[in-house]
């Protein structure tokens, strides 16, 4: 199939959900069953995404398709230069396999949401919510710019808000829906300030463009820390929307949304968005970002473990689980493990969105009751949801034969050879407890579920297997789930086609000199490169040595946290109770989320309330006290004026009414009506006027 | 002898003048009102006589008084039916009293 063609189909594939969300918007609460349309859409999308990825892997292994065009042209702008906005669409292989996992999920939650928002009085806006929120991933995914990044960045964060607010006549739900978009700007923020540094530099937004002039050594203002700032700053971006510590308190609230819309907004795309815009700018990354960038993974990977291990609530266990899990894949690209971040990114998308439509379909079967203290011995009622469930699990604890075993055995190597060469030894150690406590609390979910005895007779009773538009994604999950997909060899990933073939670490563009000394690869002009050329010769020597040890030291961690699991929760060898009784300060310290959100209330929420009220009394009294001043002289100055006006001006104007009035009162004597009266005085006139001008 | 010329009949009408303008300004009967204005018309016919006896002026002085005195006549006339429907609407001919036509 021709470049073109592939691009014509990629362009389809994301405007098919807007085109849904139009529809269903518009005429969904006329025709009940439009809601089938959204989902046929995603079946068509999914189709092409399959067709793209075979043609795109097969005949462009490593060639990047872009098509691109001027959207706005500025031409010779004076003190800029040529100047010019251009849109586009990228197919590079990891574009094609997010295309694929996207669509996927996006389809499977589209089924699954079938049966589970059956009777929901906003049936069919559920469903142009999630095509809304489809295209925007899409147009991450496939975007060859920053600018169209940013754009439907936003546009994620707005379709998250509303799905994850979709229940908004719960207060609970509407503050999670307005918590996840406060959050996800402060990243934000800080990822378009570092998209404008690149702009304001390179006069362009297009990934490739950039790339190649700073290989060419045109770095951005002539300096490293310019660059680093860059890098950091459009990772901020990433630490939003990936739930990635300190702004990972959104996404655990956001399991207030329906559970489909966490399998797909909270498993596999909009936090993998993160992610994949990590991979899209790892080449620009310089030492110190990518140093930055594995430390906050690393801690949100330990953090959100720790908060897992004592919640109770099924879906925030997982929710936890996914932030840890998102650490784990911005640490794995810290260290520089790009094929395995983004390998685990795919495996954990599959996993994660089956755990999260596991749980959907236990908390359907349980009448909406989300507290695994409330459940237990679910497996006999809910078979097919079980093994399911226990597939992801085995998946993300890492268990030898599934998905989740074979990339994260790749991180962790790549940490450990990470903390060997430059000796950030934290990350490897908090890496691998990472390891351990994952294993330990993804059991202790199933067992509290699925195992023992039904804790609340009644509910248990009432509780049954869901049907088969829910079951069925479960399956095609489960399966996704198994190593065979990615690798025929089950311990050893690089034997396989995923992360050996399809997936190669791009060429870093920055200054050699800012480079980790194991990213030292002799830059000859190709974009792609196998991991063994593009780390040094110490790097791959130290990674095949440490391959094992770091697959058995992992296998012997996750195998302990297992057993832990079963020791305190199946066969009751060790009372948690107990234990939480005897570490009280350490439970409440990860019961309650390591306060964090109770800090942010004190400093970040209690501040900025404060401030509005220091802003508040400085209106009413500064200001509102200026205006009133000039109010009150005016008024002063209006007084004298009007004193003035009355006495001075009236005085004047009726002053000559009184000498009017006074002239004519004196006339008026005259004017008696009494002709004798008139008669004296025209006599005497006559006289005086006889005397005056006297004739003789 | 005293010889009478001009001078004694202007001064026998000037008399006469100011005994009319007198009876006009002090009387306050209507009639009597009147009467002042016949004297007043009667020294103005003397002096018309007078100056026409001793000024050269042919007759016409005569012939005016003639006319002043048919005028007279007229006005005394006129007057006093005026003066008769004023009793007969306000019982009084007093002339500063009836003001009731400004108001």
């Amino acid at each position: 199939m021709s470049e073109v063609s592939l691009l014509s189909l990629s362009l389809i594939i994301l405007f098919l959900p807007l085109i849904g969300f139009a529809v269903v918007i518009h005429f969904g609460k006329r025709f009940s069953k439009l809601y089938l349309f959204e989902v046929a859409i995603m079946g068509i999308a999914l189709l092409l995404s399959i067709i793209i990825g075979y043609f795109k892997l097969t005949d462009f292994p490593i060639k990047d398709l872009v098509y691109s065009f001027n959207w706005i042209d500025f031409g010779n702008v004076p003190l800029i230069g040529e100047f010019k906005i251009e849109l586009g669409i990228q197919i590079d292989n990891i574009s094609t396999i997010m295309l694929f996992v996207v669509t996927l999920i996006s389809f499977l939650v589209h089924i699954f949401s079938i049966a589970y928002m059956h009777g929901d009085k906003r049936f069919s806006r559920y469903f142009a919510y999630l095509g809304i929120f489809t295209f925007s991933m899409l147009g991450i995914v496939l975007t060859h710019n920053l600018l169209m990044m940013y754009i439907f960045w936003e546009l994620v964060g707005l379709s998250s808000y509303l799905l994850i607010g979709f229940w908004y006549e719960k207060k609970s739900a509407s503050d999670a829906g307005k918590k996840a978009f406060l959050v996800n700007r402060v990243g934000d923020i800080g990822m378009f300030i570092g998209i404008l540094i690149l702009f304001t530099h390179y006069k362009t937004f297009t990934f490739d463009t950039i790339y190649t002039q700073m290989a060419a050594g045109n770095i951005p203002f002539d300096s490293f820390s310019w660059l680093t700032a860059a890098g950091i700053l459009i990772f901020m971006g990433a630490v939003g929307k990936s739930a990635q510590f300190p702004l990972h308190v959104w996404l655990p609230d956001a399991m207030e949304g329906p559970t489909p819309v966490s399998a797909l907004i909270h498993a596999a795309t909009m936090v993998a968005a993160g992610v994949y815009l990590i991979s899209r700018i790892f080449v620009m990354l310089t030492a110190d970002a990518m140093l930055f960038i594995a430390v906050v993974g690393a801690i949100t990977s330990f953090v959100a473990a720790t908060i897992a291990l004592t919640q109770n609530d099924i879906k925030k266990v997982l929710a936890y689980s996914t932030v840890s899990q998102l650490g784990y894949m911005v640490m794995s690209l810290g260290v520089g493990a790009y094929v395995f971040a983004f390998f685990h990114l795919v495996t954990h998308a599959f996993f994660k969105a089956g755990l999260f439509l596991g749980s959907g379909s236990v908390i359907h079967a349980m009448h909406h009751e989300q507290d695994i203290r409330e459940m237990g011995g679910l497996r006999k009622k809910l078979p097919i949801t079980y093994s399911a469930f226990l597939i992801y699990t085995l998946a993300i604890s890492g268990v030898p034969l599934f998905s989740g075993f074979l990339s994260k055995d790749g991180i962790l190597a790549g940490t450990l050879v990470f903390g060997n060469l430059t000796g950030h030894w934290l990350i490897p150690i908090l890496s691998f407890t990472v390891a351990l406590l994952t294993a330990f609390y993804m059991f202790r979910l199933v067992i509290i579920t699925f195992h023992g005895e039904p804790r609340n007779k009644e509910k248990y009773d009432h509780a049954h297997e869901s049907p088969l538009a829910m079951t069925v994604p479960l399956i095609v999950l489960a399966v996704l789930s198994v190593f065979i997909w990615y690798t025929p060899n089950p311990i050893n990933p690089d034997a396989g086609w995923f992360s050996a073939k399809w997936l190669q670490t791009p060429a870093s563009v920055v200054p050699q000199e800012t480079r980790f000394d194991f990213m030292q690869n002799d830059f000859s002009g190709a974009k792609y490169y196998s991991n063994e050329m593009i780390h040094s010769e110490t790097y791959m020597h130290e990674l095949h040595t440490l391959h094992y040890p770091a697959m058995i030291l992992s296998i012997l961690l996750g195998g302990l946290g297992i057993l832990i699991a079963y020791l305190m929760y199946q066969w009751k060898k060790i009372n948690p109770d107990k234990l939480a009784e005897r570490f009280k300060p350490l439970y409440n310290f990860s019961l309650n989320k390591w306060y964090i959100d109770e800090l942010y209330h004190y400093t970040f929420i209690s501040g900025t309330i404060a401030l509005s009220k220091i802003l508040s009394w400085f209106d009413s009294n500064i200001i509102d006290g200026a205006v009133n001043g000039t109010a009150y002289i005016t008024r002063v100055f209006a007084n004298v004026s009007n004193l003035f006006d009355k006495y001075i001006v009236d005085g004047l104007v009726n002053f000559t009414a009184f000498i009017s009035g006074f002239i004519g009162m004196s006339f008026r004597r005259f004017q008696s009506g009494k002709v004798q009266a008139y008669l004296v005085l025209v006599v005497f006139s006559v006289l005086i006027l006889l005397l005056v001008f006297n004739p003789f | 002898m005293l010889e009478v010329g001009l001078s004694h009949y202007l001064f026998v009408s000037a008399i006469l003048f100011s005994l009319g303008i007198y009876g006009i300004v002090t009387r306050k009967n209507a009639v009597l009102v009147l009467m002042g204005v016949e004297l007043v018309l009667n020294a103005a016919n003397i002096n018309f006589v007078a100056f026409s006896r001793f000024g050269n002026f042919g007759i016409g002085g005569q012939v005016y008084a003639l006319f002043v005195i048919i005028l007279a006549a007229a006005e005394a006339a006129i007057a006093l039916a005026i003066v008769l429907n004023i009793y007969k609407t306000f019982a009084n001919v007093n002339v500063d009293e009836i003001s009731k036509l400004k108001e």
